[in-house]
């Protein structure tokens, strides 16, 4: 059993503490936003926050976040609110949107850190989430327009 | 004010399971628009039939959509058209989607839903449209007949009838509210149908409905599925296709946490248990002993291609070839010809690699129906073929469609449904059935390998006078695709055949299919054909290749968008090659660089121009262009699958590598020619012509030649040597 917060909400959840947090959050708590790839950190459809920073669901395991505060896409904003979800929409960016979520999680930890982000800084910070329908230029317009509009 | 209730996923069932007031058209599409209900009940064999549009007193307009959702946006695309006509309020349309019936809800005389070959909005879009404008004649004769005024003053604005002379108006819901659906339905003529230019949605930028959800992390995929009771699953298969388990560790891994049954399917074992991650520990202790098919061990991949498909190729002592296409007489154009042109070209397999590791989830019920959630491209097909391996009838399988994580051609087979499905039997549980992405790799379907020889004829002023096109490989049509090249090209003689080859590795239809090495091949001899006779590629082709008139246009669409003759910063280079693929035609031009030292190329502008016909989603066809550009480089530069000792070699992303966003272009600039002919397939059209452009744009570079895809590192410095 394992407790911690999961979009602001304490949870605790009956795996053993080796257990990858990406199961723990898409079977035990339902939170299927989060999405499984590949399972070897490969591509980052899985990647949450835990404390503010973006991870691989799949290659943290349960016990690391105890006593911590992960946040998943579902909890990125209330209401999909958050300046990357509009801008993901005024782009219209996801085709399948199967690495989206991934892709918005890992994009919201570099506005955090760095709210101007020069092209090159966005491809460097985005290159190890695999887009497989080739969104990436829509993707770094997408940043630049929530990194412009806040 | 109408509140739109809309689920989390996107799509709403309120209005079509409430209540039955309101006009529901419960009918079915008849090659030529809507049936009456009693004849579609007919047609469809039973008396309960499923609706297509149902219009709800609040003004709610629900169409049921059967464009299976992949990515390429056909889920609002193609009722978009229905709506259109209608004259619909698209506000206060809602989609959920079509039930696994193709008496109803398939397209063309063979009533299919098969979303493949980019035809979603090509095939419905007429019958949609005609639909839309029938149901518009209905709201219309019940207003006529409400005002008793003549029809014929009756004009319609988004969602609401009009009577201009009386200035009187009555929006969509309050006619449902006292009209019903007669029994016989009007009849709509293609000439009533609206004009290009009267069109509110068709060819607007009007947003795809996925998209919210799809940022949200609320769209239901089949992995996202939950069912009470369920357990979960993962298979693991031969390592060689077609290879049988022989023994296994059974006891041992059943005693393992969590662990609930080992079962035996029919070319692997699966392993199941309480929760994912007890699937995922126990598969790791499971051992199994295979027994393979004989000689399938013997297959390897490099070997078979580099050194046996050659002389298979070969005309007067390779294997009999099955003729593709012929036109005129060819051997008369190569023995009269003024000068003869040869090269061979070779590609590898390649892996759909979508997002999603493939997966389902079935449960039996206590009323011997079977319920199955999965991802498909054909949910009427693997309805019924599920049905058929589980022994049911097709009507005790309820099918639920869900979104798909990419398909691009693999998720026609339901060979993962009926493994949840009889898993699922076997265990007495729910199940939820997930391949890891190794297993997803292992047990692929691959783009075929293969083996090119295209060969030119010229006359003395140097047209192209002959053709001659050879393949080899395994997998029939999915070699064939792509080799019409008098869609583009007047090349009086030409021939296309192909030489078969048989492996024991599966085979499925990959974007586009055989038309992204078929055209590597043809549009990378052409490419030399007009260095040899000292011509621009774009002059060769206008002035020795005969362009019909679409190919023309697009050539000088590209041209100009590209500004083609514009030099290009130092280290860059063009290429171009033309596009073809389900009725559409294009041209694309790539500008790239290339790291001499490490071997890598890598795109950075790309152009493409499109005749696709009416395009009736603008923003979602540029983002499927914007794709298939992708998809192409991607599988140009860097995906090869291989298989040793009849395994497939690879394993995960890191492997099998696709294009990450530091490897995509800057610019991917999209242009679609204005046109008022129906609309051809678009889902695909983006990646045929990637793999010549690039090779081409390598020769403008470095004056070589690539002859194998995909152009990696090491086959880019032995190019560059030789």
């Amino acid at each position: 059993m394992v407790a911690f917060k999961v979009n602001g909400k304490a949870v605790t959840v009956t795996a053993e503490p080796g257990t990858p947090l990406l199961w723990a959050i898409r079977e035990h708590l339902n939170l299927t936003g989060t999405k499984y790839g590949c399972g070897q950190g490969l591509c980052g459809a899985c990647t949450v926050h835990v404390n503010g920073m973006a991870v691989r669901a799949c290659q943290t395991q349960l016990g690391e976040v105890a006593g911590k505060s992960v946040t998943t896409i579902e909890g990125l904003s209330p209401d999909a609110s958050h300046a990357l979800q509009k801008a993901w929409i005024a782009e219209q960016v996801p085709q399948c949107g199967y690495c989206q979520s991934g892709q918005i999680m890992k994009a919201a930890e570099l506005l955090a850190n760095n709210p101007k982000p020069s092209r090159d800084d966005i491809v460097a910070h985005m290159d190890g989430n695999i887009c497989r329908c080739g969104t990436y230029t829509r993707i770094v317009a997408a940043i630049q327009r929530a990194s412009r509009e806040g | 004010m109408t509140q739109i209730e809309t689920t989390a996923s996107g799509l709403s069932r309120r209005h079509f399971l409430g209540s039955t007031a309101g006009l529901s058209f419960a009918v079915a599409l008849g090659g030529a628009g809507l049936l009456p209900a009693a004849q579609a009940a007919t047609a469809a064999g039973k008396r309960d039939i499923g609706a297509w549009v149902r219009i709800a007193p609040d003004g709610i307009v629900t169409i049921l959509t059967p464009g299976a959702e992949m990515g390429q946006g056909s889920m609002t695309g193609v009722p978009i058209a229905l709506a259109e006509e209608l004259d619909a309020d698209w506000n206060k349309v809602v989609l959920d989607w079509a039930p696994a019936d193709p008496q109803i809800y398939g397209s063309g005389a063979g009533k299919s839903m098969a979303i493949v070959g980019s035809r979603a909005v090509m095939t419905y879009f007429t019958d949609m449209r005609m639909a839309g404008a029938q149901a518009r004649k209905v709201l219309l004769n019940a207003a006529a007949a409400h005002w008793k005024v003549p029809v014929a003053e009756l004009t319609t604005e988004p969602g609401v009838v009009v009577h201009k002379t009386s200035d009187r108006r009555l929006g969509y819901g309050e006619i449902a509210a006292f009209a019903s659906v007669p029994a016989t339905l009007p009849t709509v003529s293609a000439d009533e149908l609206k004009k290009t230019a009267d069109f509110r949605l068709i060819g607007k930028p009007v947003p795809r409905r996925d998209i919210p959800a799809k940022v949200s992390g609320q769209a239901a995929y089949s992995i996202d599925v939950h069912v009470p009771g369920m357990v979960y699953a993962s298979t693991v298969h031969a390592p060689i296709q077609g290879g049988t388990p022989e023994r296994w560790n059974e006891a041992a891994v059943r005693r393992l946490p969590g662990v609930l049954g080992v079962q035996r399917v029919d070319n692997g074992v699966a392993v199941v248990a309480d929760t994912f991650e007890h699937v995922l520990a126990a598969r790791q202790e499971l051992e199994v002993a295979w027994k393979t098919a004989d000689g399938a061990d013997a297959f390897d991949s490099e070997t078979a291609l580099e050194e046996t498909y050659a002389a298979l190729a070969d005309r007067e002592n390779g294997i009999p070839a099955e003729t593709v296409g012929d036109k005129g007489d060819v051997a008369s154009a190569f023995a009269g010809a003024a000068k003869t042109f040869k090269a061979t070209f070779r590609s590898d397999y390649a892996y759909h690699a979508q997002m999603e590791p493939l997966n389902a989830v079935a449960r039996f019920n206590a009323d011997g129906t079977l319920d199955i959630w999965e991802g498909t491209q054909t949910p009427d097909s693997a309805r019924r073929q599920v049905a058929q391996a589980m022994g049911l009838p097709v009507e005790k399988v309820n099918h639920h469609q869900q979104y798909m994580g990419g398909a691009f051609g693999r998720r026609t087979i339901p060979d993962y449904t009926i493994e949840a499905a009889k898993l699922a039997k076997a265990i007495g549980k729910p199940v939820k059935m997930i391949w890891t992405r190794e297993e997803d790799l292992a047990n692929a379907m691959f783009r075929p390998q293969n083996l090119q020889c295209v060969e030119a004829a010229l006359d003395g002023a140097g047209k192209v006078v002959g053709w001659r096109h050879g393949i080899v490989g395994d997998g029939g049509s999915l070699i064939h695709s792509g080799t019409a090249i008098d869609r583009y090209y007047g090349v009086p003689n030409r021939r296309a055949e192909s030489r078969a080859t048989a492996h024991a590795i599966k085979l499925k239809h990959w974007r586009a299919v055989a038309h992204p090495f078929n055209l590597f091949a043809i549009e990378g001899l052409v490419d030399e054909l007009a260095a040899a006779e000292g011509l621009d590629p774009l002059a060769f082709r206008r002035e020795r290749l005969g362009l019909n008139k679409k190919a023309a246009e697009v050539f000088a669409a590209v041209e100009t968008m590209a500004d083609w003759k514009a030099p290009r910063p130092k280290g860059r280079a063009l290429g171009v090659a033309v596009s073809e693929r389900s009725g559409s035609l294009g041209a694309g031009v790539v500008e790239i660089s290339l790291d001499r030292k490490s071997g890598v190329i890598r795109v950075h502008k790309v152009w493409v121009a499109v005749d696709g016909g009416i395009v009736v989603q603008p923003d979602m066809a540029r983002a499927n262009v914007e794709s298939g550009v992708v998809y192409g480089i991607s599988s140009a530069l860097k995906e090869r699958a291989t298989v040793s000792g009849g395994a497939v070699d690879q394993s995960n992303f890191h492997d099998y590598e696709v294009l990450r966003m530091s490897e995509a272009p800057e610019e991917i600039h999209v242009r679609f020619l204005e046109r008022d002919t129906p609309p051809t397939g678009l889902g695909e059209i983006g990646n045929p012509f990637v793999p010549a452009a690039v090779a081409n744009a390598f020769y403008a570079l470095t004056g070589k030649r690539l002859y194998h895809m995909p152009f990696t590192p090491e086959r880019v410095l032995a190019a560059l040597q030789a």
